[in-house]
């Protein structure tokens, strides 16, 4: 298991990068994974990852794409633009969970 | 481009999918693999021909059935599977069991794609064949093309028939 540093704090990631433990996430940590793949978080970003945060805490699992456009008021146009490099795996990752199983 | 997990190795990643078959079963899986590519980041386009074309006709769309003749999977004796109403019922199983899983319709999913930045192509020549105009496809539709743009657009992309 690989050790990384995001917004001074020391993560275990697996290997694809993403959070081992989604209880050592923080706001800071969500800043460093995102700036890693190139985006800089906005409120609409913001809008997205605490619906997920919110959602795996509930459900247990993070949520699909459809899933966070139908229960949030980011279109899928929207969550497009927000992650253009793959809003699917990426709301997750820097939400700090893993990848989402469903394929929707 | 990604390599799927968001992180940038520098080679674009495309998926180029043909859907020949205009069956709800033969529908599902080729636009579930778009979706899924474009959820990961990775680009998609989707070329429908033949029966295909049944998915992004107008009329057609939210009437396509589950295909049991000719299917050696069809959970039911063959000699029974063309019988009156077998379809049907096939059908409205198969759409309930999707409902229940929280899979969009077919209609929905293409809606999804093209939010998504797929691009969605319809056959010439089948559109020919089948006496079809532009008009008679679902706006999402991005351009009508011939089986030489398919490859010009597809340019390194992995694709799959279906």
């Amino acid at each position: 298991m690989a050790e990384k540093t995001y917004g001074g704090a020391t993560v275990e990631v697996g290997p694809d990068g993403f959070m081992e433990d989604p209880g050592q996430w923080t706001k800071e940590i969500a800043e460093g994974l995102a700036e890693e793949v190139g985006i800089s978080l906005t409120d609409r970003h913001w809008v997205v990852l605490d619906f997920v945060r919110k959602d795996a805490e509930d459900q247990g699992e993070p949520p699909g794409v459809r899933r966070i456009t139908k229960l949030t008021d980011v279109s899928m146009k929207e969550i497009y633009q927000l992650f253009p490099k793959g809003p699917g795996i990426l709301a997750s990752k820097l939400a700090g969970y893993g990848k989402p199983q469903g394929c929707v | 481009m990604t390599d799927g997990n968001g992180n940038d190795h520098g080679m674009p990643r495309k998926v180029a999918i043909i859907c020949s078959k205009g069956s709800l079963d033969m529908a599902y899986p080729g636009l579930i693999l778009a979706n899924a590519a474009r959820m990961m980041g990775i680009e998609a386009m989707v070329f429908f021909t033949f029966w295909g074309l049944d998915i992004i006709t107008e009329k057609k769309v939210d009437k396509l059935k589950a295909g049991m003749v000719g299917n050696p999977s069809a959970p039911l004796p063959h000699m029974l599977a063309g019988l009156p109403g077998m379809e049907s019922f096939a059908t409205s199983m198969m759409k309930k069991k999707i409902q229940g899983l929280d899979i969009p319709d077919i209609r929905e999913l293409v809606e999804t794609l093209d939010a998504a930045g797929t691009d969605l192509y319809a056959c010439k020549m089948a559109m020919d064949m089948f006496g079809l105009e532009r008009e008679d496809l679902i706006p999402e539709v991005k351009e009508v093309i011939g089986a030489m743009d398919f490859f010009q657009h597809a340019e390194g992309a992995q694709t799959f028939f279906i």
